[in-house]
């Protein structure tokens, strides 16, 4: 069959073909089986934030590579070139009908998501924001875990962006978790599991361990859905699990039950 | 006499094996005649071969590859988390149970008298025989363990008493039952908590330094390593499993991993690094143990002269400002066009 390139795709959940346009038309997830896809950083605002409203903060901030970890700059920029982007999580302002949030998106495309220095930054600068400015902080988590290039540095991004969370726990300003495939390891066992309300989309890989670390599991009968989201749901680890297409007006009525504007200032404004 | 040599201490040991031969033979009457009619001075032989394994000692110890060090800090004779409670604090009582569900023995902690303070202190805890290494779970803590370790910090904040804590383990549980008992979400909470507790927290790096399972019971005030532990994102055999799908180059990526305790505290993310007797802890652990006492001491002294505002926000700029970043003048808020 001579089909031309980028028209169709084979689903990784039902192994179907499906129209290309079919998938973009249904927020990338497959109509057929449900399966949802991967979204690019853009894909990912356009179905989430309201239209324009994102800016982005601290896009300048960039990898270095402090131990010389082999090719481990050859990588970065490789993925640098790939993504366009300068590492795995952008960060920025944004509105969900009309109410203001500080946002933050994973990309997996970027070195499997890693957390390494740039990602622990950006994402303490994002909470802090968020703290100074009394407005709510989504993070789209997407992550294999720390990024082991970077050695101990990544480890400790585990508690620098715990001690973000424990910043705006402290200031009662609201923190919303959207696990999305994957987010195991080091980034599961920080800040990802730290939310006020933690949201998973449907199929995502969601755990602990990562299975090539090691599975310890000998003998034990795995269960089919063991790290995914239906998995952490069962387990009392998640919220909700969220479709795409209902994701956005989700959030919607989670900012508004936030809104941080203290009863009494609003009425004073009235 | 070394017991348990690693593979580069077999030197060593070999020598040791001739100085003993060499001592029998200076108490055997009759040897001893014998190595006299040969022209031998028998005690200046034993004196001119442990010259030799001192020199040999400190120019094998002097010069360990990131690999030896893994196996120090994993070396079974080393002092672990309770030999240095026995040794350097008293009146010692050990609480257990997370009130949740179970006590994880991989955790260890409870109430002590550290001088003249009254202290909570907790740590891993390995062991070295088979039964009890199946009961400390080799030092790897479960959801429970953490649960514990949050409820002896929260102990510790409402009495006032300064936190002191010992790390060893080699990673956080990660079976099945640890996922469905929520191992991540505990070791989160750990992590956020611990940078809240408004009292000092004095964290020591015994042995392994396992990823997270290690970071979180050791988000401390002032975080110091025994010279020959380690610290590391991820076990060495995980990386070479994950970069060359080969467990067996294990101590090459402990090479690229830089995860001695010299490297932590060039990256200036701990504070110090203790010296332990030539050949390690495990040689010496009294010697040890009194080093370690010294170095806590000395720090708590430190924190305790500090505001708890001081202390709370030296704690958070600490942990905040880790990593290495570039960062350019061009300041952004550009928009990302939404296609």
């Amino acid at each position: 069959m001579n089909v031309p390139e980028g028209l169709v795709s084979k689903c990784p959940g039902c192994k179907e073909i499906t129209f290309n346009k079919e998938l973009e038309r249904n927020f990338n997830v497959c109509p057929k089986c449900g399966f949802h896809h991967r979204l690019a950083l853009t894909e990912r605002l356009a179905l989430t934030v309201d239209e324009g409203s994102f800016l982005e903060i601290n896009g300048e901030v960039s990898s270095q590579d402090p131990l010389g970890f082999p090719d481990y700059s050859t990588k970065l920029q490789r993925d640098m070139a790939k993504t366009n982007l300068r590492d795995g999580i952008t960060t920025g302002c944004a509105t969900i009908e009309g109410k203001p949030l500080i946002l933050g998106i994973a990309d997996f495309n970027f070195m499997g998501g890693s957390m390494g220095s740039v990602a622990g930054e950006k994402i303490v600068r994002a909470m802090e924001t968020g703290e100074r400015e009394r407005k709510p902080v989504v993070l789209f988590t997407a992550s294999g875990g720390a990024r082991m290039q970077e050695g101990l540095f990544s480890l400790m991004q585990m508690a620098k962006t715990s001690a973000g969370a424990a910043k705006l726990d402290r200031a009662g300003v609201p923190y919303i978790v959207v696990l999305t495939h994957p987010t195991t390891a080091g980034v599961y066992a920080s800040y990802a599991s730290l939310g006020d309300v933690i949201l998973a989309e449907p199929g995502a890989t969601v755990g602990f361990a990562g299975l090539r670390v090691g599975n310890q599991n000998m003998g034990v009968k795995l269960p089919d859905d063991f790290q995914t989201s239906e998995f952490q749901f069962r387990c009392g680890m998640v919220d909700r699990i969220v479709p795409r297409k209902e994701m956005r007006a989700t959030l919607a009525k989670l900012l508004t039950f936030f809104d941080v504007t203290p009863a009494e200032v609003r009425a004073d404004a009235q | 006499m070394l017991n348990n040599p690693l593979d580069f201490e077999k030197p060593i040991a070999e020598l040791d094996d001739l100085i003993d031969e060499l001592k029998k033979v200076g108490r055997d009457p009759n040897e001893r005649q014998d190595a006299v009619n040969n022209g031998i001075d028998v005690e200046a032989e034993i004196g001119r071969f442990e010259a030799a394994r001192q020199q040999m000692a400190r120019q094998i110890y002097s010069n360990l590859t990131p690999w030896n060090e893994v196996q120090m800090a994993r070396h079974t004779d080393r002092p672990y988390t309770l030999d240095y409670i026995g040794m350097i604090f008293d009146d010692f009582v050990e609480l257990h149970g997370d009130r949740t569900n179970a006590d994880d023995p991989a955790i260890v902690g409870g109430t002590a008298r550290f001088g003249s303070d009254a202290v909570v202190v907790m740590g891993h805890q390995k062991a070295r025989d088979l039964k009890g290494r199946q009961m400390r779970n080799f030092g790897s803590a479960r959801p429970a363990g953490f649960r514990k370790a949050l409820r002896l910090m929260k102990l510790a904040e409402k009495f006032r008493k300064p936190l002191i804590v010992f790390v060893d383990t080699p990673a956080a549980e990660a079976n099945l039952m640890a996922e469905e008992d929520g191992i991540s979400e505990t070791i989160a909470l750990c992590l956020r908590e611990m940078v809240l507790i408004s009292v000092p927290i004095v964290v020591s790096v015994i042995g392994e330094g396992g990823s997270g399972g290690a970071l979180g019971i050791a988000v401390g005030d002032r975080v110091l390593m025994l010279e020959h532990s380690v610290y590391s994102v991820i076990p060495p055999e995980g990386c070479a499993a994950i970069l060359w799908n080969d467990r067996n180059r294990a101590a090459e990526a402990a090479g690229a991993l830089k995860l001695t305790a010299k490297h932590a505290l060039d990256f200036g993310l701990v504070d110090e690094v203790l010296e332990e007797p030539l050949g390690g802890a495990q040689r010496d652990p009294t010697a040890m143990a009194g080093i370690l006492k010294q170095a806590i001491t000395r720090n708590l002294k430190d924190l305790k002269s500090l505001s708890t505002e001081g202390l709370l926000s030296n704690r958070y700029d600490r942990f905040r400002n880790m990593g290495r970043w570039a960062e350019s003048e061009t300041v952004t808020c550009a928009p990302v066009p939404i296609s």
